[in-house]
């Protein structure tokens, strides 16, 4: 009884039970008829064939009908069918409805029967359609594929498949779980069928078996170990049996809210880290030249784009794409950064309006170069694939693999560039022309020289933080506008002409606006941060590490 | 030397702006002048170019035809540059210095308000072709996209019937858009019974990046037991990042269904499908419809633009079927004359392109069907469902408490875009 009330909320994906009964009875027909007309059925795959042609219905209700048929055939050709029909790489041939693989080759089709795997030459795009699915589908797909793979050798596989299964098993599904868990010889996989055999406890009539299994659960992150016990917590007859829930859904409350703290900080860290890449080519052209470059963004922007044009160059190797891309953008957006450093900004030291109008100039001539050049669309740069999904800590805390990498490669830079400052001669000289020029230029620096080689380290820079955020944005003609502000903020805050101040302002910033967030939405949380950065502002001018001694007053 | 170039100057410019006035008056005489008002640079001019080149080849096509009323049709092409204030003064530019017959444009909400009052004091006709959030109806304006009953209510009520949703997201990029759309989404959804608790609203500035916080707070809410869906109205290319966090945070579209109101074909085509399959829009027309007419205008479109791979979306079709009324409209009236074609319009019908008629209403909104898609790798939508008949646009949502009792009927005797059924008076602009 109890099994029945709370299976019928458990959570309403299934399929309804009468489509799936249509479907079928249309299957068995089908399987009866088929091999009549069909000359070319090999004995024994009847069912799983009939199941096949199903397919080619328009009705998303047959066609699930049709999948259910196929994982039961017991056929094992099954899963290869099941898992290439959730992968899209069925279709059937419009001509004779022969179910096929098909693989893009040149303008159309390679084509193989799906059933014997015979190849059956090329085929126009036009004459081979795709088996369309919907969400309903998937999900039905993914549950009767992890039923085959519960026994699968891989226990990654195992592991995926009782997942999929835990939230709503029926009764056969259990006793697979129980079987499987006798002779499991993986640790994690054998943690998740006790959990969902646990679960499957907390339904059973006998308020002892439903205690026990409160216990097993206590502390797990699992959603579905929350939701069950909530329920439990609404409707279960047995005081005890409430009571146990109560404290294992506290406990679960304080580790849910710790790991939620991680993860904010995370997203803060993550947020900060884009931030100091922004920003700090701007440390460099606006802390150390002192130069008001408007252009910074677009610097960004032609990094992003040396991005994209590699990835055409090389459409075989993305992964690789990103380790070409950080040079390329370095030397394309430095070579830029020279250009416009000997073109324009050099005439104009000391006159900071003018530089801040000329380099505002140029920002609108590198968007326009672009748009005409390339395109006034945005252009797709693909993610690697290592840099797609997500670092699983426990369920309920997830980092996502772009931001780690991203998060690393700020750092990377950050460090690279004070190893640069500090240890090489042209750090030196750097530093030497930043603090006082005309005592560098008596000892013989040629501060020419500096000016435009610093002018195109700080661009250079710009162009590998472009790289980073053709990761996470999209890559237009306007996406530097869209960090020229942040960039000159985190500058400001940090302490003009310092590295330090630029990684701890960033990364401090970007932390607080994520811890803002939640509560006080997107918008709400970036206008706080200006604010709070003009009022601190007012009361430390030179921001968070000034520059100290004589330098500072030059 | 330099004094008399001063004065030269503007002597010459006289000249040649006497010179292409004249010649302006003159085409008149021969021509039926079409404005074309998108913006062609800018951060708009990615959606709204496509809309001047589908109206070019429509006018092209007509004028192929043997034109209109015995003129040739000359398309007026301007643009506001994505520069709202600059869409009233080009609005002004072809209504009163070009004389167009109609104008055919924008595509923001914001761009609408701006021209409004100038087609009013003008008395220009405009068509507009972009889904809107309702509660508007003018004289002056034909709005042959979607009203928020034509779209956002349909799919919220598929989400609930079909997919058995019962917590709700509604995402927004923060404008006028988002925020009347989900006003009347969140109406709608506690007039079925959805608790507030059940309820998330979350707002973002344009062009938004760092989805991290947001899409994992979306995950939470979703993992509570209830199905749970996104109600997306959030705009342009903010949903790429939005689309990948979801993606990469693990959220597939069999657990969280994103259901979106502004990515279409065109918006699709510059990014990566891969992680979006199953991901759901709501519109009324999708490219991949199979109907010999769409299939037509496809083949038209690919041939006029040169390039087998573009899309077409539905706006696009907005556009045909707005004009293909308007010429319909002046061909009964056998003039030009927008208060003739204003009347003449009021329940003509034309085919759609998906296989059914649209309906010019008293309301100044069309008959539309209403389509969910589900997006495939290939950056096209799969049907999967559908209304079974076309639903007339709704100015006036029935949803909101101030605008109840307010219909608009611009057929006598009523005309008037906003009469209060309660009071009988009409509250704005009338003839």
């Amino acid at each position: 009884m109890t099994t029945q009330r709370w299976r019928g909320r458990s959570d309403g994906r299934r399929s309804p039970s009468s489509r799936v009964a249509t479907g079928r009875l249309l299957a068995v027909l089908a399987a009866l008829w088929l091999p009549l007309f069909c000359a070319h059925a090999t004995p024994g795959s009847d069912g799983l064939e009939a199941a096949l042609t199903q397919l080619t219905e328009r009705s998303f209700a047959t066609k699930a009908a049709a999948a259910e048929a196929i994982a039961e055939s017991g056929d094992e050709r099954a899963l290869g069918l099941l898992r290439a029909l959730l992968d899209g790489d069925l279709h059937f041939r419009a001509s004779d409805g022969r179910i096929v693989f098909a693989e893009r080759s040149g303008g159309g089709y390679r084509v193989r029967d799906a059933l014997t795997g015979e190849a059956l030459g090329e085929a126009g795009r036009r004459e081979v359609r795709r088996i369309a699915i919907n969400n309903q589908m998937r999900t039905q797909l993914r549950g009767l594929i992890a039923g085959l793979t519960l026994a699968h050798p891989d226990p990654q596989v195992r592991l995926a498949a009782v997942h999929e299964v835990m939230a709503d098993p029926d009764d056969e599904t259990l006793k697979r779980l129980r079987e499987r868990l006798a002779g499991e010889p993986n640790g994690r996989v054998r943690e998740a069928l006790e959990l969902a055999l646990a679960l499957a406890d907390l339904e059973r009539e006998d308020p002892a078996v439903r205690l026990a299994a409160i216990e097993g659960l206590a502390g797990s992150l699992e959603p579905a170990v929350r939701n069950h016990l909530v329920a439990l917590l609404d409707e279960d007859p047995d005081p005890q049996v409430m009571a146990a829930a109560a404290d294992a859904l506290e406990g679960i409350a304080v580790r849910r809210q710790l790991n939620a703290l991680a993860e904010t900080l995370f997203f803060g860290l993550s947020l900060g880290s884009v931030l100091v890449l922004a920003a700090i080519g701007l440390a460099i052209t606006f802390g150390v030249l002192g130069v008001i470059n408007m252009a910074h963004g677009e610097l960004i922007m032609l990094g992003a784009y040396t991005t994209y044009l590699v990835q055409q160059a090389m459409p075989g190797a993305i992964g690789w794409s990103l380790l070409v891309a950080v040079p390329a953008a370095f030397l394309v957006s430095g070579a830029f950064g020279v250009a416009i450093e000997r073109l324009v900004i050099r005439f104009l030291y000391g006159r900071p309006l003018e530089t801040l109008l000329a380099t505002f100039g140029i920002s609108l001539i590198l968007q326009q170069l672009v748009r005409t050049v390339i395109s006034a669309q945005n252009v797709v740069v693909e993610n690697p694939a290592w840099m797609q999904g997500s670092l699983v800590i426990n369920p309920g805390l997830s980092l996502t693999y772009n931001r780690i990498a991203i998060l690393a490669f700020a750092l990377v830079v950050f460090l690279g560039l004070v190893l640069i400052l500090k240890r090489t001669a042209l750090g030196l000289q750097v530093r030497a022309v930043s603090q006082n020029r005309a005592m560098a230029r008596a000892m013989g620096v040629r501060s020419a020289r500096v000016d435009a080689l610093t002018f195109g380290l700080g661009a250079g820079v710009a162009g590998v933080a472009g790289v980073a955020l053709s990761q996470l944005t999209n890559v237009g003609p306007n996406m530097g506008q869209a960090y020229i502000i942040d960039s000159f903020m985190v500058v400001v805050f940090g302490g003009v002409g310092n590295l330090w101040g630029t990684l701890v302002g960033g990364l401090t910033l970007g932390v607080a606006n994520k811890l803002m967030e939640p509560w006080a939405g997107a918008v709400l949380a970036k206008v706080l941060v200006l604010v709070f950065i003009i009022l601190f502002i007012q009361k430390r001018p030179r921001g968070l590490f000034p520059q100290r001694g004589r330098a500072a007053e030059a | 030397m330099r004094t008399r170039k001063l004065v030269k100057r503007p002597l010459i410019a006289l000249t040649i702006a006497l010179a292409f006035s004249l010649s302006g008056a003159l085409g008149a005489a021969e021509t039926i002048k079409v404005g074309i008002l998108h913006s062609l640079s800018g951060t708009m001019a990615i959606s709204e170019t496509t809309l001047k080149d589908t109206m070019l080849m429509l006018i092209e096509e007509q004028n192929e035809k043997g034109g209109l009323l015995g003129k040739k049709l000359e398309p007026v092409v301007v643009d506001p540059a994505s520069n709202w204030p600059l869409f009233a003064e080009k609005a002004r530019e072809l209504l009163e210095k070009e004389e167009v017959a109609a104008v055919f444009g924008c595509w923001t909400s914001v761009s609408r308000k701006s021209v409004l009052p100038v087609f009013e004091e003008l008395n220009g006709l405009l068509f507009y072709p972009v889904q809107y959030e309702g509660e508007e109806s003018s004289k002056n304006v034909f709005y042959t996209g979607a009203a928020p009953n034509q779209q956002a209510i349909p799919a919220v009520d598929y989400l609930m019937n079909e997919l058995g949703v019962e917590r709700w997201v509604l995402a927004g990029t923060d404008y006028v858009y988002p925020r009347t759309t989900n006003k009347i989404l969140a109406a709608y959804l506690k007039d079925k019974g959805v608790t507030d608790a059940d309820i998330m609203i979350n707002y973002t500035p344009f062009g938004h990046s760092d989805w991290q916080s947001i899409v994992a707070e979306i995950k939470r809410f979703g993992s509570e037991g209830k199905k749970t869906a996104v109600v997306s109205t959030i705009n342009g290319d903010a949903n790429v990042p939005f689309y990948k966090e979801l993606g990469n945070q693990g959220i597939a579209a069999e657990d969280i269904p994103v259901v979106a109101f502004s990515v279409g074909e065109e918006e699709l085509s510059g990014i990566d499908t891969k992680p979006l399959v199953g991901h759901l829009a709501a519109w009324n027309y999708f490219m991949s419809v199979y109907e010999p007419r769409n299939n037509a205008f496809i083949e038209t479109w690919h041939e006029f633009i040169g390039d087998p791979d573009r899309v077409t979306n539905d706006p696009m079709e907005a556009h045909y079927i707005g004009f293909n009324l308007w010429t319909k409209a002046v061909e009964k009236a056998g003039t030009t004359d927008p208060d003739a074609v204003a009347a003449a319009i009021i329940g003509l019908e034309v085919p759609n392109l998906t296989g059914g008629t649209a309906r010019m209403l008293p309301n100044h909104h069309i008959t539309k069907p209403v389509l969910i898609g589900e997006i495939q790798d290939d950056g096209q939508f799969v049907v999967v469902w559908q209304t079974d008949e076309e639903i007339p646009g709704d100015a006036w949502s029935d949803y909101l408490p101030g605008s109840k009792a307010l219909i608009a009927d611009w057929t006598p005797p009523i005309s008037c875009g906003n009469y209060n059924t309660e009071t009988k008076t009409c509250t704005g602009q009338t003839n």
